[in-house]
């Protein structure tokens, strides 16, 4: 058996493939790109509004904001205040958002959106537990704390069926709750009393997620440690209730807002539930690309459309290639349909095939009469061009003024290749007859629908505009097309006649 | 069912079978022509030796090859003129594109009783037509990628009476595909009314297989079909025997000492007086040959592959005659 010379090149069709099938799975598994265009994800978009009345001088606004929730992921922010300075800011495991301006007077308004999407964070803020501050309670107080700490820890197991038995206590308060109930609200209380007992706890501020839900206030909810582990109470005593209704939006032993020359402030919570296709959540990239999640997203939205026909390209050249190599189908001009097929996308595929069809047509009868001339041949290539040209704008007045406004797009065909399109195939036909203009013409159309079709595919577009890793799969491919040397389809065909 | 049925009609061999039938008896195709064979043994500075008939002439004639007779060369439109007295007194001439590919372009003109130009069927040609086709030529109408391209104006050749039962119109030619200066594979290409006098088989010529060891004819296709006897004289193919078969083999083995293309096909054709001339070159030479001979050409080719070429002449057919004769 003969092999081909040691060249090294299955290693590097290999090496290709493994960056090809490399980048492909770090889009998917770590970028999390879906394969199909149809995946969808669910975003809540979140709308804190922040009024306040200025005092006239300056004021500065610090607004706590959530910071790498466990079950959403953060994939978009943006802020509204005219006329307002901002600063995002994070100290320690606080993010904050700080407007301040020079000179204000009224009711100001401040606006923050936050786009969610609900699905577990892999990068989720981890809440730390709070330093223990036993609460000096005075005379009664002391032994109604007391009172109530050893009823709970008697029915309780641990710190987070203690933290469940004091909300409930405190729901149906007896006698000496309800004398600690007194001067306080019993969340602040329940930690007061936790921390008497020696166990970390904090009451959060937690915004519940309802569709449509409007001016909704914040929630104090409870978050209490045990070692490692942490809990969420909710005011019924639920721990950790379904965690895709709330979002913890402060967890830092602080107030939510802060306010420096103003007055009267409240803060609504309007949000929505989407569902979005994941291709748009895209468009907005949360974060530096790495080296390894290159992708077009890094550039300005115009020249991303300009790259989403230009990664097409290499489809249909694919296309071409397995037709050449592996079926043995005729096409005039090596790559001519891929570019017929890339005017057909412009076009719509009747109109493109219809307009070819013309302008090949016509410019072949004018052809035949030029080729009795003896022209020379670039001054004949030339004169077809400007024919082309001229049937081209023949063409789309006849079909505007016939009300097709589709026969403008005709204008969109590659003109150079069209001409030389034409001359190949005249030069064919004084050769080898029409027969073989018709048999190499129409595997060129038939190759051209075929890249059209798989072009315009929504799976293939999607794919190749996200999966860059797939051009690496094309190269591996192509090349390992250079290296086939078994029978085309079409020689089964033609030496089948040894079979007989 | 009724499917099934048309199906096999269709069809009447599955592909399978075919590609199981093709592999075992070694049948090569484009693919591996093009990677095993041409892009390896062919090297790409070389072409032109082939490519540009003017070359291969010119070259031939250093080396003793008997070729054609040249008549003159037309390079510019202004020579095109000159044409009339170049092929004065001639009894008819042949135009050639020096560049042109797969007989592309080759007009061959005769004089008729009248005095006057004709075609080969006997039509009259205007001297314009001819200038015409010059100017094509020049041009570069005919050549690879539409290059400008001079026109080679030679003698006609004289077709030796041994062939005539087996022709109709046209020259026939032999094909032998050389490979690494063994001869391999041989077939004569007869025109006939359906190539309209083209000796090319995709144009409908009869293509006959040719043993390698002697010259005789093993079998004969038209249009990928077996055929017995020529379509217009009614010839019984199977009677054909090359003559001069050593001589032939001596030429087409030259030509690879000659150019150093590695796998050639090389077009011979024998003339009247002159005997076995070298027609033109070829350095991505056609599939066909195998049709015309029922044969494969992989086994020949990996017996050679290993031999070493370094063998006079007379070794390398010696070789070929005790290894690759058909019964």
């Amino acid at each position: 058996m003969i092999t081909p010379t040691k060249s090294g090149l299955p290693y590097l069709i290999v090496t290709f493939a493994i960056i090809g099938l490399a980048l492909i799975g770090f889009r998917h598994f770590v970028s999390g790109v879906p394969f199909f265009p149809g995946a969808k994800i669910t975003v809540w978009s979140v709308e804190a509004k922040i009024r306040f009345d200025a005092g006239g001088g300056s004021a500065q606004a610090n607004f706590v904001l959530p910071n790498a929730p466990a079950n959403f992921v953060l994939i978009n922010e943006r802020t509204a205040s005219p006329g307002f300075g901002l600063h995002f800011n994070t100290v320690g495991d606080t993010r904050y958002a700080e407007w301040s301006i020079r000179e204000a007077k009224g009711r100001q308004t401040l606006y923050y959106l936050v786009e969610f999407e609900e699905k577990e964070n892999p990068n989720a803020v981890k809440p730390t537990p709070p330093k223990i501050e036993k609460k000096r309670f005075l005379n009664s107080l002391a032994t109604a704390a007391n009172s109530v700490l050893e009823q709970a820890q008697a029915k309780s197991v641990d710190n987070f069926s203690l933290a469940r038995t004091l909300i409930n206590d405190f729901k149906t308060p007896n006698e000496q709750a309800q004398l600690l109930l007194q001067n306080s609200n019993a969340a602040q209380r329940i930690v007061e009393l936790l921390m008497l007992a020696n166990i970390p706890a904090r009451t959060i501020d937690v915004v519940l997620l309802e569709d449509n839900a409007r001016q909704q206030s914040l929630n104090m909810w409870l978050q209490v440690f045990d070692g490692d582990k942490v809990t969420v109470l909710d005011p019924k005593g639920l721990i950790n209730p379904n965690t895709n209704r709330w979002i913890v939006w402060e967890q830092n032993d602080g107030a939510v807002f802060d306010l420096i020359g103003g007055s009267g402030s409240t803060i609504g919570f309007s949000m929505m539930k989407k569902q979005v296709p994941l291709i748009t959540s895209l468009r907005e990239p949360e974060h530096e690309p790495g080296l390894l999640d290159v992708s077009i997203h890094s550039l300005p939205l115009s020249e991303q459309t300009v790259f989403k026909s230009i990664l097409l390209v290499p489809v249909g050249v694919l296309i071409v290639v397995f037709m050449r190599i592996l079926i043995g189908l005729k096409t005039s001009g090596t790559f001519m349909p891929v570019l017929i097929a890339i005017a057909f996308m412009q076009t719509s595929l009747l109109t493109g095939l219809i307009g070819f069809l013309c302008i090949v047509g016509t410019g072949l009868v004018l052809r035949s009469y030029l080729s009795r001339h003896n022209l020379l041949l670039v001054a004949r290539i030339a004169f077809v061009i400007l024919s082309v040209i001229l049937i081209m704008a023949f063409f789309s007045v006849i079909s505007f003024q016939l009300g097709l406004t589709e026969g403008l797009k005709l204008t969109l065909f590659p003109m150079i290749i069209l001409s030389w399109t034409i001359e190949r195939m005249s030069i064919l036909w004084e050769e080898e007859g029409p027969k073989e203009v018709v048999r190499q013409g129409s595997g060129s159309l038939f190759v051209a629908i075929l890249a059209y079709l798989a072009m315009t595919n929504p799976l293939v577009r999607h794919l190749t505009f996200h999966f860059i890793g797939l051009q690496f799969i094309f190269m591996a491919l192509v090349l390992w097309c250079g290296t086939y040397t078994g029978y085309r389809f079409s020689e089964i065909k033609r030496f089948a006649v040894f079979a007989k | 069912m009724n499917i099934k049925k048309a199906l096999t009609q269709l069809n009447p061999i599955p592909w399978i079978a075919v590609y199981q039938v093709l592999k075992k008896r070694g049948i090569m195709g484009m693919n591996c022509r093009n990677r095993r064979y041409i892009a390896r043994y062919n090297k790409r500075s070389l072409y032109p030796l082939v490519d540009d008939k003017l070359q291969t002439k010119k070259l031939a004639l250093e080396h003793g090859v008997n070729v054609p007779g040249l008549l003159g060369v037309i390079r510019q439109q202004h020579d095109i003129a000159d044409a009339q007295t170049i092929v004065e007194g001639a009894n008819g001439f042949c135009i050639k594109p020096a560049q042109g590919s797969g007989g592309k372009g080759i007009l061959v003109v005769l004089k008729g009783e009248d005095g006057r130009w004709q075609r080969t069927d006997g039509r009259f040609l205007p001297p314009e037509d001819i200038e015409r086709h010059l100017s094509n030529i020049l041009a570069g109408i005919f050549s690879l990628g539409g290059k400008s391209d001079v026109a080679i104006v030679e003698e006609l050749i004289q077709v030796d009476p041994v062939f005539k039962e087996f022709t109709h119109e046209g020259v026939p030619d032999l094909r032998i595909i050389i490979f690494r200066g063994y001869p391999v594979m041989a077939m004569m290409r007869l025109s006939c009314h359906a190539s309209k006098g083209k000796a090319n088989l995709h144009q409908g010529a009869v293509g006959v297989g040719i043993n390698i060891a002697n010259g005789s004819a093993v079998n004969a296709v038209q249009k990928g079909v077996s055929i017995l006897r020529h379509p217009d004289t009614q010839q019984l193919l199977s009677e054909l025997v090359v003559p001069h078969w050593e001589q032939m083999l001596r030429l087409a083995c030259a030509c690879y000492d000659m150019t150093g293309l590695g796998y050639i096909g090389v077009d011979l054709v024998l003339d009247k007086h002159k005997g076995p001339l070298l027609l033109e070159l070829n350095a991505r030479p056609g599939l066909a040959i195998q049709v015309a001979n029922n044969a494969g050409l992989l086994p020949r080719l990996r017996k050679v592959e290993v031999l070493s070429n370094a063998v006079s002449i007379d070794e390398r057919i010696e070789f070929v005659r005790n290894n690759f004769g058909q019964a």
